[in-house]
């Protein structure tokens, strides 16, 4: 595992992931029905607007991602070099105050720093910084996990809506045992077997959340090759192959992005969700469900610190919001009769 | 109809040994007998016990005879104690269903009655200022994480203004006082997805042609909502709500596990803690039968709420 952690790496792999997005798009933005729903959801001001914040969460996130060496064999973040260098104190600080407070009460104590925006939480660390690095955590498990799910689904969903018969018996049949196992203790025990980290997340609930898209991809594919276009490329004597990758993946891929789009929320939730489980993130990850986790026992302390959850649920919601958002925007954008 | 639900039982069983052979792939062989035996006796146990334990389960056998007991185990519902309470899942599960059914089934139904009603007044105001109000604070609904309810709900209507106990359960009736926040968070949880879903039913409903016709012969629009939407639509929603029965048994994990309800989904969540794993396996097991079970009451209520589906 050395090598996933090495800097260069994760820095190769943020731009592959995001380059291949980009090239995908680009690629897509060329046929008709893509333009079409390009110029509608130019129009839908509300998506437009989903879509800079969550460009937004993405450049905050790869800039934590993306790590340069500072010699000694430490490395530092992009994110470090525009807000590091604020001190930790030595345990919780409100907002904007000066105090320090410990388990009895608030002591006049002077800060390293002047004050922290949205004050520190347990180990002193402060908040806002930690908000904002938890956005790499949230990128990654939703980059990989889609980076997983979305071509297990979408391809058995086209093979077995395209092959039909005992493909597709296989398929659906695979597709049923997983789903009728109650989804969380699935992914716990996936995660008892593969051991806490960010990796094993992201697998646990890629190999459990691809039958959602499965059943979407198979329903089109099967009403798409009924469709006289598909006829005329077999009457054509194309191969498989040719009619899977040039006609139906191009039908369907819209139906794919959007539900990219709507899955990523999911995951962002699932992943806290599983923080609180015990089975998420790795002690010492900035993540928001482990922040929204300590918030429990931060609000029932006296006085109440309230900071550290109002900021991780903040975080989450606009993040999960406008992804939610985006991905109806989308589904207007693209089939504007049933939007 | 016997025929039908003989056949749609059978269906049911290449599934069911999917699932007890997904988890003898998870529990039994990804999982090495070691890392058993060290989850089960503790970190510090000593390497003879270990040895010991691994026999005394069989985890030193072939496989394939490891996979007879396993399935022989799992379809005579013979679950291993649990690891941390030494006690056995039968028990567990007998303590654990009522005080689970005593939050879902009142706020299943609160929340279903809610996001009925919701999703009717939006199709009833369908495309105006309200229903575009409407749908946008569903989606902000959806956007919350479901901690975020519960300690708000905590924190603010019980701590806070005091109206109810933080958490805790006792037996009969006393047991409202604690229920009543539990249930009325479970019932807003998935208003926002529920009440967006089936908006979506109904309008697919509206386009049809007998409400045309309805309107045409002068009935008026509460009446075709109520008599003849509502009624169509509800056949959709047979599907989407009674795959929701398993729900009910199995508990809701968060829910019960920060108000301290003693139901089947806390006994999840320790389970799922303390890396116990006989729980979670006996948990997903249950939860996978009772799954299955309510796929095949979905196809007989469809069937039998929908003269045009025929059983043969």
């Amino acid at each position: 595992m050395d090598f996933f952690t090495h800097w260069l790496t994760q820095d190769l792999l943020l731009i592959l992931g995001l380059g291949g997005i980009a090239f995908l798009l680009a690629r897509a933005a060329r046929s008709d029905r893509w333009s079409r729903a390009a110029t509608r959801f130019r129009a839908d001001r509300t998506g437009v607007i989903a879509l800079c914040v969550v460009c937004l969460y993405l450049f905050i996130g790869a800039l934590e991602t993306c790590r340069v060496p500072v010699g000694g064999g430490a490395t530092k973040s992009m994110l470090d070099f525009v807000i590091g260098g604020i001190p930790d104190e030595r345990s919780y600080s409100a907002p904007f105050s000066n105090q320090i407070l410990t388990d009895t009460k608030p002591q006049p104590d002077p800060l390293k720093s002047q004050s922290h925006i949205l004050g520190t939480n347990q180990l002193g660390q402060d908040v806002l910084v930690q908000t904002l690095k938890a956005c790499r955590t949230a990128l990654i498990i939703g980059g990989l996990t889609s980076a997983i799910y979305i071509p297990l689904g979408a391809l058995f969903g086209i093979f077995a809506g395209y092959f039909r018969r005992w493909v597709d018996d296989l398929i659906q049949y695979i597709y049923s045992t997983l789903a009728s196992i109650p989804p969380i203790l699935l992914l716990v025990s996936i995660l008892f077997v593969l051991g806490p980290g960010l990796g094993s997340i992201s697998i646990a609930l890629g190999v459990t959340g691809w039958v959602g898209l499965c059943r979407l991809i198979r329903g089109e594919t099967m009403r798409q090759s009924e469709r006289s276009y598909i006829t005329a490329a077999r009457a054509l004597g194309q191969s498989h192959w040719n009619i899977i990758s040039r006609h139906l993946l191009p039908n369907v891929m819209h139906l794919v992005l959007i539900n990219f789009v709507l899955g990523f929320s999911g995951i962002v939730l699932s992943e806290a969700i599983l923080s609180y489980l015990g089975v998420g993130c790795p002690v010492g990850t900035a993540s928001w469900g482990v922040m929204i986790d300590s918030g429990r026992s931060e609000l029932s302390r006296d006085p109440v610190v309230w900071w550290n959850l109002t900021a991780a649920t903040t975080a989450l919601f606009g993040l999960v919001l406008s992804l939610n958002l985006l991905g109806d925007s989308l589904r207007k954008a693209f089939d504007p009769k049933r939007g | 109809m016997l025929n039908y639900l003989i056949r749609r039982l059978l269906y049911a069983v290449p599934i069911l040994l999917g699932v007890i052979f997904l988890t003898f792939v998870l529990f039994r062989v990804v999982n090495t007998p070691e890392h058993a035996a060290i989850n089960a006796l503790g970190p510090k146990s000593s390497v003879d016990a270990r040895n010991a334990w691994i026999v005394n389960n069989g985890r030193d056998l072939p496989l394939y005879k490891q996979f007879a007991t396993h399935t022989i185990q799992l379809a005579t519902f013979d679950f291993q104690p649990s690891i941390t309470t030494k006690r056995p899942m039968g028990e567990t599960f007998r303590e654990g269903v009522g005080p689970s059914l005593c939050v879902t089934l009142p706020g299943f139904i609160l929340g279903l009655c809610l996001a009925l009603v919701l999703s009717l007044y939006q199709v009833f105001v369908r495309n105006s200022a309200a229903d575009r109000t409407i749908t946008l604070i569903c989606v902000v609904m959806m956007s919350l994480p479901t901690m975020v309810y519960i300690i708000f709900g905590q924190a603010v209507v019980a701590l806070g203004l005091g109206w109810f106990p933080v958490s805790g359960f006792t037996k009969g009736l006393d047991a409202v006082r604690f229920l009543l926040l539990p249930v009325a968070i479970m019932a807003i949880i998935s208003l926002g997805y529920d009440a967006r879903m089936f908006r979506a039913v109904f309008l697919e409903e509206i386009a049809q042609d007998y409400v045309r016709t309805a309107h045409a012969k002068g009935l008026s629009a509460t009446r075709v909502l109520s008599r003849h939407v509502l009624k169509n639509g509800l056949i959709a929603l047979i599907t989407l709500t009674v795959g929701q029965l398993p729900k009910l048994i199995m508990g809701t994990l968060l829910i019960e596990s920060f108000f301290g309800i003693p139901g089947i989904g806390n006994v999840m969540v320790q389970g799922i803690q303390t890396s116990d794993e006989p729980v979670v396996l006996a948990c997903a097991y249950l939860g996978a039968l009772l799954y299955l079970a309510a796929l095949i009451l979905t196809d007989i209520l469809y069937a039998a709420a929908d003269p045009r589906i025929r059983l043969s």
